[in-house]
């Protein structure tokens, strides 16, 4: 292993999913140096861009586990932060729609469940005030319970959001290391990636996600394996949008929380997912069976969205484990945190496992000091949402480029130099919405991808990817 | 701020249809013709399209895309019509009045008649469910032509063209171009749907295989695209697959009018005189017959000027609207209403067939009665269109049954 010469971090974060990004976000407010580092090109680019972005309140967790309480302190902190900084919420709230009448002897339990998990607001009510608030639901409805404080939230801004405000406090980002090895030297780690380069830390915090059993495994440590449980997705049109007014969640079975249908803050309506365990864990593809067996639920919740064209297809990976519960925990003699088996609710908590993690960070040793209010700087990403104003209505920021999405000359530019900067066409899509619209980029992506390579000073063809 | 004016006919959509609706009705004396076109240059598909076939039924004679793009640019000029380029319709604010936006912000601009223009484009991968890997280099073919022709990239070097229709073959033109080889083109047809020569001109010169009978069951290639699965079990190595030609009217605006969809073609319903069921506001070119070459549409522009005009100057419009349904295999009819007067556009009725079918003659009944009967000239082939004669029209009955439009054995 080659010796690292440089002056060690005092904690490298391992991932830059939402859950890494949070965690930088937070270590950035204290005097620590810090790095956060991912194998892929761009944050968010793993399991937290490919979910059904709910701020889930935690009403049907199980009462009294870490996940429960990190979910719902999650959703009080990051409905705080992200009218401040941008990221899109839109309080839509939630549905539970009971099909039959087992389903619907079940509500009352999930009423008493939300209340044992901190929250009162659920309600359940009759068909008739179901038809009432949703109107184009398939006939069979038996009976819901409303979750009002069920809401929607933008995926892609509040990682990048989080990964902004950390570098503009200091924190250094390393994308394209895939870390292959640990080392402990003294008090610090040595980290290796796949590229042969190496950082040397003092406290690594793993947010691999979907690998992160894998780098625990780096450590010598076991105790829980990832079982990755896929979940395919199918977007609709915008123009299905008038459809729902919220959420349409199903009776949740053991097994996942069901296939629902809610809408986007895109302004998009999203149906699924599914939950396959499976081996795989890049099998991030699609799936005719997956595909099939959507439409198939879709029909039956809202036969009228089946009618309308489907703007975009694909699959997240949840990092499910054997264990039902989220898995952090630390060891304090190798200064190592670990943020395990975040699995089917980690964009609503991130922001509680951050300060999870900061506790944990301290009690490997490290001396967290926080910096005064004054000296964190604070910055903003562009606000994504359909229900709030957008750059091309408020002018000035030059000619719409994408069309579908209304994205403007200027946003492009802004993805391609803002730290930290898009380097692929799907970096692009996550901080403009460019690229994501029905066309899928029938009229703009030779335009976008030049914008790109233009700003960026790299060639189109490191641009044209996939539309 | 938001900025209000006004004009006689707004044109949404400087395509082909467009331009020429809107050179027409300054011909016909029409002051203030206003046309709204998204993109930084008017010209609409044509721009991008850097192959012959443009111009031959409105210009009589054969064009490359951009040049004859050019010449409806200069035309459309010359005739004293107001471009209003890199600026797009995003709402309804009233019966004929429109909001817009450009790089200044929004405004508002209220005209007598608004004549809808906003084309067609081809369903993406995405919209035709095709499982898989999410990996680069999968385009339509529009998204091709415009890397090649507007932005001089590079698709990859080994195509899988997913189509075998005109635009599929214009495809092939396409990539050659690029330098990329077409290694096959897949449809789930029994043969291609083009005429022989584009044909034999195209994929025929470099013995591109057409694989009849299969559609893509997968791509594989996370970053990138490595190959295909064919629903024959076949496997085929590609860097570049191009769906081509399953058209989808671009009717965002349309619909946020409440103006009636066919739910045949997802194009706005027209009548003869190409008016759709929203008073003053018409409907051409592609986005109500998916799709026909630019000069068909072109010529859609021209007779609809002269609807448009006889709306300005006697403005009533239709209450009630007899329907022309299609019925299986006919796949859609164009124009879908009868309106008064009863004639069609040019005199005739467009319609498509969804399968190969070995019949070849069209019926048209209201009723009992029959209104026509005949074989059309041209085959009868999924994704190509026919006409058949319209004087029949006049014998409709306006107050009457839905009109089918259907084959005989
Ligand atoms: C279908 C689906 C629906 C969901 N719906 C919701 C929802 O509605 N609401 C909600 O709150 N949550 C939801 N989730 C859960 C949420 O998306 C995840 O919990 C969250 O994204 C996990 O974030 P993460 O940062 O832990 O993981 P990831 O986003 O996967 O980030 C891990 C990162 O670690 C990197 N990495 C891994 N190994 C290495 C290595 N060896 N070296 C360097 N880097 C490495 C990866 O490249 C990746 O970027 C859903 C998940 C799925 C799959
Ligand atoms: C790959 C390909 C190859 C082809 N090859 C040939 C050929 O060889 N010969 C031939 O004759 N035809 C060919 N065609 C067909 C021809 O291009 C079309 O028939 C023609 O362009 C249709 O004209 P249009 O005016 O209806 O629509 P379009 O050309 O699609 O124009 C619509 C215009 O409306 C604008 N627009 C849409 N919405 C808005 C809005 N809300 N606000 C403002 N502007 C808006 C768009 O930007 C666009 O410019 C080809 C088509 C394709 C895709």
């Amino acid at each position: 292993m080659p010796e690292p010469d440089d002056l060690p971090y005092d904690v490298v974060v391992i991932g830059a999913g939402v859950v890494g990004c949070a965690v930088a976000r937070l270590l950035s407010h204290q005097h620590l140096r810090v790095a956060l580092l991912d194998a892929a090109p761009d944050v968010g680019s793993g399991t937290s861009k490919a979910n059904t972005a709910i701020l889930h309140t935690g009403f049907d967790a199980t009462p009294g586990s870490l996940e429960s309480r990190l979910v719902s302190r999650g959703y009080e902190l990051l409905s705080d932060y992200a009218p401040t900084v941008g990221i899109a919420i839109e309080r839509t709230g939630a549905a539970l729609v009971a099909w039959d009448d087992e389903q619907a002897a079940a509500l009352p339990g999930l009423a008493a469940k939300a209340g044992a998990n901190g929250y009162h607001a659920a309600s359940v009510v009759d068909a008739a005030t179901v038809y009432e608030l949703e109107p184009h639901l398939g006939t069979g409805v038996a009976a819901g319970m409303l979750v009002p404080d069920e809401h929607i939230i933008d995926p892609w801004g509040t990682p990048l959001a989080f990964a902004r405000e950390a570098l503009a406090n200091g924190v250094s980002w390393l994308p394209n290391r895939h870390v292959t090895k640990l080392e402990r030297q003294f008090d610090t780690t040595v980290i290796e990636s796949s590229d042969g380069a190496t950082v040397r830390t003092r406290c690594v915090v793993n947010a691999a996600g979907l690998h992160s059993d894998e780098v625990h495994a780096l450590f010598g440590l076991a105790g829980f394996t990832i079982r990755p449980r896929r979940g395919e997705l199918i977007v609709f049109d915008k123009l299905a949008r008038p459809l729902l007014q919220r959420t349409l969640l199903p009776v949740p079975t053991g097994h996942t929380k069901g296939v629902l249908v809610a809408p986007t803050v895109f302004g998009n309506v999203m149906l699924g997912p599914t939950a396959d365990d499976i081996d795989d864990r890049t099998a991030t593809g699609s799936t005719r069976a997956g595909i099939d067996a959507l439409l198939a639920k879709g029909r039956r919740i809202l036969p009228a969205l089946i009618r309308e064209e489907v703007t975009a297809v694909y699959a997240g990976l949840r990092a499910a484990t054997e264990h039902s519960d989220y898995q952090i925990t630390h060891d304090r003699e190798f200064r190592y945190v670990c943020l395990g088996g975040i699995r089917s609710t980690g964009l609503t908590a991130s922001m509680a496992i951050a300060e999870e993690a900061l506790a944990l960070v301290a009690a490997c040793g490290l001396e967290v000091i926080p910096k005064a209010a004054g000296s964190i700087r604070s910055t903003q990403v562009t606000n994504l949402g359909e229900a709030f104003e957008r750059p091309y209505q408020v002018g000035a920021s030059g000619d719409i480029v994408c069309h579908c999405e209304r994205v403007t000359h200027d946003e492009i530019v802004a993805a391609c130099t803002e730290q930290p900067p898009a380097t692929t066409f799907d970096g692009i899509r996550r901080r403009t919405r460019a690229l994501a619209g029905r066309c899928q980029g029938f009229y703009c992506s030779a335009a976008v991808c030049s914008i790109a390579a233009e700003s960026s000073g790299r060639p189109m063809s490191d641009w044209m990817g996939a539309p | 701020m938001t900025t209000d004016e006004t004009a006689d006919v707004v044109v949404v959509g400087g395509g082909p249809a467009g331009l020429a609706a809107a050179i027409a009705l300054r011909g016909q004396g029409v002051a203030r013709v206003v046309v709204l076109e998204r993109e930084a240059q008017a010209g609409g598909v044509p721009r991008h399209s850097a192959h012959l076939g443009y111009g031959m039924r409105d210009m009589h004679r054969i064009m490359a895309g951009p040049a004859y793009a050019a010449a409806m640019r200069t035309r459309a000029e010359q005739a004293g019509v107001d471009i209003r380029t890199a600026t797009t319709a995003t709402d309804w604010t009233g019966a004929t009045s429109l909001q817009t936006v450009n790089r200044h912000g929004m405004s508002n601009i209220h005209a007598r008649a608004v004549v809808l223009a906003t084309g067609v484009r081809e369903r993406p991968r995405a919209a035709l469910l095709v499982p898989g890997d999410r990996g680069g280099g999968v385009f339509t073919t529009g998204s091709l032509q415009q890397l090649t022709t507007i932005h001089h990239g590079q698709p990859g070097t080994r195509a899988v063209i997913v189509g075998a229709q005109h635009v599929s073959f214009s495809a092939v033109l396409t990539l050659q171009h690029a330098a990329c080889r077409t290694v096959a083109m897949v449809t789930p047809l029994t043969r291609h749907q083009t005429y022989a020569p584009l044909r034999l001109l195209t994929a025929g010169r470099h013995r591109v295989p057409i694989i009849t009978g299969c559609t893509v069951e997968a791509i594989h290639g996370r970053d990138h695209v490595r190959a295909v699965t064919l629903s024959n079990g076949r496997r085929i190595d590609c860097d570049t697959v191009v769906f081509t030609g399953d058209w989808i009217p671009d009717h965002e605006l349309a619909r946020r009018g409440d103006i009636v969809i066919d739910d045949t073609h997802r194009g706005p319903a027209i009548d003869t005189a190409f008016r759709t069921n929203r008073v003053g506001v018409f409907a051409i070119g592609n986005m109500v017959h998916p799709a026909e070459t630019a000069d068909v549409c072109a010529l859609d522009g021209r007779h609809a000027a002269t609807a448009v005009r006889q709306w300005l100057e006697h403005p009533a419009w239709p209450t009630t609207r007899v329907r022309l349904i299609a019925e299986a295999p006919v796949a859609w009819v164009a124009p879908s209403r009868l309106g008064e007067p009863g004639t069609a556009p040019g005199g005739r009725i467009t319609l498509r067939v969804d399968r190969l079918t070995p019949s070849r003659t069209v019926a048209v009944t209201q009723g009992t009665t029959t209104l026509w009967w005949g074989r059309p000239r041209g085959r009868l082939v999924p994704n190509r269109s026919i006409t058949i004669p319209g004087a029949w029209l006049v014998d409709a009955d306006p107050g009457g049954a839905d009109i089918i439009v259907s084959l005989q054995p």
